[in-house]
């Protein structure tokens, strides 16, 4: 089995690009970027403005993207950067492609539109048919489609050696990482970007997370003080990593940010107390796969009730000394892109040091010093849990 | 047993198929072979001003409520049934293996946004912040599920209990072929010994429809739905949206064997290749297919001479066949003109998501029944495409290796290579 390490890292959020910015925006354990209004009575931690031009050159190409693809291709492109392959023809032919993705927007105003006249219609169907032939943009399509973040991706930034799209919400994160990680471990590849991108502010996303009683109502306090409204708040952002084999990325000269030493996917049949035996067992082999004890965690905890309690006791029983972070207290739920997301702070925690503790989190604690082993988790809100280790470089 | 490469070999020991034709692999490949055609005009909604009022739609399949969501779950259920009970392998719901499955994209659709802007009251003009409100109330709590895009992988996960977290993946109109492509990686980094592997879409629904149809991608031919899918045809004029779905089971051989089971067939080969030339159409010089169609060749061991016929990627439309074709030329050289290229979708549609699984399984039907099926409605041959498109009527032939195509937006190249026997 091979060694697969990280040499590249592309992080957005809404609290900005790579990781200098977040670095900085974190270390003010009180700043988190909170839109409470427009979707009220839920909330969204809204992306940052992105000089898009830095990543994606070319207008056409921005135009035909929507916003969750921008923001994941953005990533891409900033991770590539970080990995000393932007550019890099060859490579990046080679290079494959695993991209965890939901599905684009939709057009609002002629939905609105439709449901507005549709009662009043003669015959709804025909309506329908009519609206939607003639006030859909052709190529809105495109821009919805789950792969054709992938597809933006190869188009931008040349990465072409495959491209393959999970979709199915939190665990779709992990499985990528997963699948990426095997991969190059067993040898069928050796070099691979993976990652995914949300648009949190999406009425007809929200709209989906409402409906199962999942968003979090009344304003932000941390994930793990939500007991009066339990739920999470939707975060926009995406993260990708380059992902190579030890030897790969040695005789490029590329600099090692850390090692992914282990990932776990499993899937629970839910029901109370499932989610803290399936992560703890997740947590065990995984810390058994990668020979190492993690000192920090960065917990992807939703804030849904129930699982959140789980997740949080299943990681104080089998790592008591570890420091914790939750993702979510910082950045929201950032979805199919939460795993990646974990991943890259993780990584940075790794290079940089760990972050201070949210305000007003019950469970982060100060650490001293700097980790060398860090645990990235993920309870999906409905199914799938996830971990994954990584080792500091040196 | 090893292949070339020193990896297990891998090989199908069931195999499920649910399409316009019928319920059952034997069902369509007898009409298959038949040449009989599946599309037919669309009744499940109102066509009227409509530019494509004809589908491969599977109609014999209830769903509640009906929507691409659940008809597809329907589907991948009916064909993983009939794949798990071929294989005998493990027990009733504890399926030994994960499963890997290519799903449409699925999304709310209009009877459920119609509810939600009638429960919220509004009178004016109907917004996301009205349907916003109704959602909150709990009231359509079922829906938040059923429109996830990983819950028809963890219900079949729940029927058939196969282990681990499924992945569900799309790669567009490659999707079913991916699926597969996984389990077989599985297999080979030893990390399991079967894989259910499946690949399901039922969504042709009105906005589906649409959104193919501004992209001018659709046939128009509605007065002969039967005789609209034509590909390699000089008239084509664009794909039949299809429906069902495939099963496959994927096994190493060495644990088919020691259990005793009968094997169906050997996936011996997948290629991939990405194509960031555009969004939707391919490369000029077709160089990702054909790196996609060299890939899976050498994956396999062989080289283009051992190809005996290729299940066509074949949509129909004015591009993909062309490109295809000239692909094809391009691996296989002058020879190509008389390997047999023959695409089931002349018959049953476009199947988009579950196409590559479908016609993964009637590859293995291919190599089991020594019978290819032939490409329909084929009467005006193009010059630009010189090959042997098995016209019209299915035909005997020895064939011991076939390569099945699926391209996909979004730059998507996948091939995957079927071999009747196990050859090390």
């Amino acid at each position: 089995m091979r060694d697969v390490v990280v040499t590249g890292v592309g992080l957005v959020s809404s609290l900005g690009e790579g990781f200098e910015a977040h670095a900085a925006a974190l270390a003010d354990p009180a700043c988190v970027a909170v839109d409470a209004t427009t979707y009220a009575p839920y909330s969204v931690h809204p992306a940052v403005a992105l000089e898009l031009d830095r990543q994606i050159p070319k207008k056409l190409d921005q135009k035909q993207m929507e916003p969750w693809q921008r923001l994941g291709t953005y990533a891409a492109g900033l991770a590539l950067e970080m990995a000393g392959l932007k550019g890099d023809k060859d490579r990046l032919a080679r290079m494959q492609l695993v991209v965890a993705a939901g599905g684009g927007e939709r057009d609002y105003a002629v939905d609105g539109q439709i449901l507005t006249e549709m009662p009043k219609a003669a015959n709804p169907g025909v309506l329908l048919n009519e609206k939607l032939m003639s006030e859909l943009r052709p190529t809105l399509f495109l821009a919805q489609l789950s792969n054709l973040l992938a597809g933006n991706i190869s188009i931008v930034h040349g990465v072409t050696g495959s491209s393959r799209t999970f979709m199915g919400e939190e665990q779709c994160g992990v499985d990528a990482v997963r699948i990426a990680f095997e991969r190059i471990r067993s040898g069928q590849v050796d070099s691979m970007l993976v990652g995914g991108s949300y648009n949190a502010e999406r009425a007809d996303s929200l709209l989906i997370f409402a409906m199962g009683g999942f968003l979090r109502t009344g304003g932000y306090t941390p994930v793990d003080r939500r007991g009066d409204s339990p739920g999470f708040i939707l975060g926009s952002g995406g993260a990708f990593l380059v992902l190579e084999a030890r030897e790969t990325a040695e005789a490029r000269g590329a600099t090692i940010l850390a090692t992914l030493a282990a990932v776990e996917s499993r899937r629970s049949r839910r029901a109370s107390g499932a989610v803290a035996a399936s992560l703890g067992e997740a947590l065990g082999s995984a810390c058994a796969g990668a020979k190492a004890r993690p000192d920090l965690v960065i917990s992807g905890a939703t804030g849904a009730a129930g699982i959140t309690d789980e997740e949080l006791s299943a990681i104080g029983a089998h790592l008591p000394a570890a420091a914790l972070r939750i993702t979510g207290n910082r950045l929201g739920h950032v979805l199919e892109a939460h795993f990646p997301v974990g991943l890259a702070l993780g990584v940075m925690s790794l290079t940089s040091g760990v972050f201070p503790p949210a305000a007003g989190s019950a469970v982060e604690r100060p650490m001293a010093g700097a980790p060398a082993t860090v645990a990235v988790t993920s309870v999906g809100h409905m199914r799938g849990e996830g971990v994954a280790i990584l080792n500091a470089a040196s | 047993m090893k292949d070339a490469f020193g990896r297990p070999v891998v090989v199908v020991t069931g195999m499920g198929l649910v399409t316009s034709l019928g319920q059952g692999k034997g069902e369509t490949w007898a009409a298959l072979t038949a040449g009989t055609s599946g599309i037919r005009a669309i009744r499940r909604f109102p066509t009227d001003g409509l530019k494509t009022r004809i589908a491969g739609t599977v109609d014999f399949v209830p769903a509640e409520p009906f929507c691409a969501a659940q008809l597809s779950e329907n589907f991948a259920r009916l064909a993983a049934e009939e794949a798990v009970s071929e294989a005998k392998v493990g027990a009733r719901g504890n399926f030994p293996g994960p499963l890997f499955i290519a799903v449409p994209p699925v999304e709310m659709e209009w009877p459920q946004r119609e509810a939600l802007a009638k429960a919220s009251g509004a009178t004016g003009d109907v917004t996301y912040a009205d349907l916003l409100r109704a959602a909150g109330t709990g009231a359509f709590k079922p829906w938040h599920d059923l429109f996830l895009f990983g819950t028809v992988a963890d219900r079949i996960a729940d029927d058939f209990g196969t282990k681990g977290s499924p992945i569900s993946l799309s790669t567009a109109c490659s999707s079913g072929a991916t699926a597969i492509q996984l389990g077989v990686e599985a297999i080979r980094r030893g990390e399991t010994d079967a894989a259910l592997c499946i690949g399901t879409d039922g969504s042709v629904q009105a906005e589906a429809l649409i959104r193919f149809s501004l992209l001018s991608a659709l046939s128009t031919q509605n007065d002969l739905p039967e005789g609209a899918s034509k590909p390699f045809s000089k008239n084509r004029d664009g794909f039949v949206m299809g429906e069902g779905a495939a099963a496959l089971v994927l096994e190493s051989y060495a644990s088919a064997k020691a259990r005793g089971a009968r094997v169906l067939g050997v996936i011996s080969g997948c290629g991939e290749k990405g194509d960031g030339f555009h969004r939707t159409r391919t490369s000029p010089d077709g160089m990702p297919a054909i790196l996609a169609m060299r890939g899976a060749i050498a994956d396999a061991g062989l080289t283009p001479d051992d190809i005996d016929y290729v299940n066509a990627h074949g949509t129909s439309t004015p591009e993909n066949d062309k490109m295809e074709s000239m692909g094809c030329m391009a691996v296989m050289g002058e020879r190509m003109k008389s390997v047999p290229i023959s695409s089931n979708k002349s018959m049953i549609g476009h199947t988009l998501t579950a196409a590559g699984a479908v016609e993964a399984v009637v590859s293995l039907l291919t190599l089991q029944h020594q019978r290819i099926p032939p490409t329909i409605n084929y009467a005006m041959p193009d010059p630009a495409i010189p090959l042997d498109v098995v016209p019209n009527v299915a035909r005997d032939e020895k064939v011991r290796h076939v390569m099945s195509n699926s391209f996909g937006f979004g730059g998507q190249n996948t091939v995957l290579l079927f071999s009747g026997e196990v050859t090390a």
